[in-house]
């Protein structure tokens, strides 16, 4: 078969107020992933054989981050598309809507500090068993950049229980040499936790911006990994 | 049809932290006010025209589950009342 014919196209769904869209359409590129910019109310092209639910402040962020977007009509055929297999990821207020409209257990709510947070984080490889983390090894310490107000993992305990045993939580905040502590937690996530998956391993989210951690030019590149799910 | 005014009060659960809540008690705080704790919620008014007061709670309480509250998150209260 010629290699267009496997050539994996994403749709990365901009909403109004998305603002990382293009920041992912370049760091797929670059990792020769093709992808393409798809207006929310334009939906899923039939083609798209991946999703990327950008970062960003969509419907400005009203009521709770990402609950909007969750409800608007793309997001049926989001989970759809999820539920037939299709590699979805969900970036920072992509990962609040995936929470939002269910896709992932738990919720995105506000940073126990209160405040926007800016800054490089270190999060330990939880489960490397996965498209998204088959990049790097379990165990594995990668730097990754954040930038949200409502980042802090809640779920119950129990969910939380379950979420271990079922080895969904991709990513835990960490110290440099991979201890997960409390001084490591940006946010106040519950158990550090900083990326799950969804019911199914073709469906993650993570709070983190692996695309702005890719391109070469701009320094480390260790979101690479993530990005690579795609091509899985 | 009768026109009645549904009220969502969307809170954190207990034991669920309030980040903002925190930030406003240590303001008032700041202003030299004496308390013990501050909890925030969120209240929703919605006008609508139901066969009667049950129906009109239960939409409210539909449009609570499916957007209002997040229910990993939050509990909700509906009351109805007549609207003049």
């Amino acid at each position: 078969m010629p290699r267009e014919a496997i050539r994996v196209t994403v749709a990365i769904v901009q909403f109004g107020g998305s603002n990382c869209d293009r920041d992912a359409e370049r760091a797929l590129d670059h990792l020769g992933i093709d992808a393409e910019l798809v207006w929310h109310e334009d939906g899923i092209p039939d083609d798209a054989s991946g999703i990327l639910l950008p970062g960003g402040f969509s419907y400005g962020d009203y009521l709770r981050a990402g609950a909007i977007a969750a409800n608007s009509p793309v997001m049926a055929e989001v989970r759809e598309a999820a539920a037939d297999g299709t590699p979805v990821l969900g970036v920072c207020n992509g990962a609040q809507i995936g929470s939002e409209s269910r896709l992932t257990p738990g919720a995105f709510t506000t940073n126990a500090s209160a405040r926007f947070q800016c800054e490089r984080v270190t999060v330990r490889v939880e489960n490397a068993d996965t498209p998204w983390t088959a990049a790097y090894e379990e165990g594995e310490v990668i730097e990754l950049p954040i930038a949200h107000g409502e980042g802090r993992f809640e779920v119950t305990d129990d969910r939380l229980a379950t979420l271990n045993d079922e080895d969904r939580v991709l990513f835990r905040y960490c110290e440099a040499d991979g201890a997960v502590t409390p001084a490591a937690n940006p946010n106040g996530s519950k158990e550090n936790v900083a990326g799950v998956l969804g019911e199914r391993e073709n469906v993650a989210v993570l709070m983190p911006h692996p695309e702005r951690i890719t391109l070469p030019d701009v320094g480390k590149t260790d979101g690479q990994g993530v990005l690579r799910g795609f091509e899985a | 049809m009768t026109g009645y005014t549904a009220t969502v009060t969307v809170r954190l659960k207990q034991g669920v932290l309030d980040p903002e809540a925190e930030t406003t008690k240590q303001a008032l705080e700041r202003l030299g006010f004496e308390l013990e704790s501050l909890r925030s919620a969120d209240r929703f008014e919605l006008d609508l025209d139901a066969e009667s007061a049950d129906d009109a709670a239960d939409r409210a309480d539909e449009m609570a589950e499916r957007l209002l509250a997040n229910p990993t998150i939050h509990d909700y209260a509906v009351e109805v009342e007549p609207r003049e």
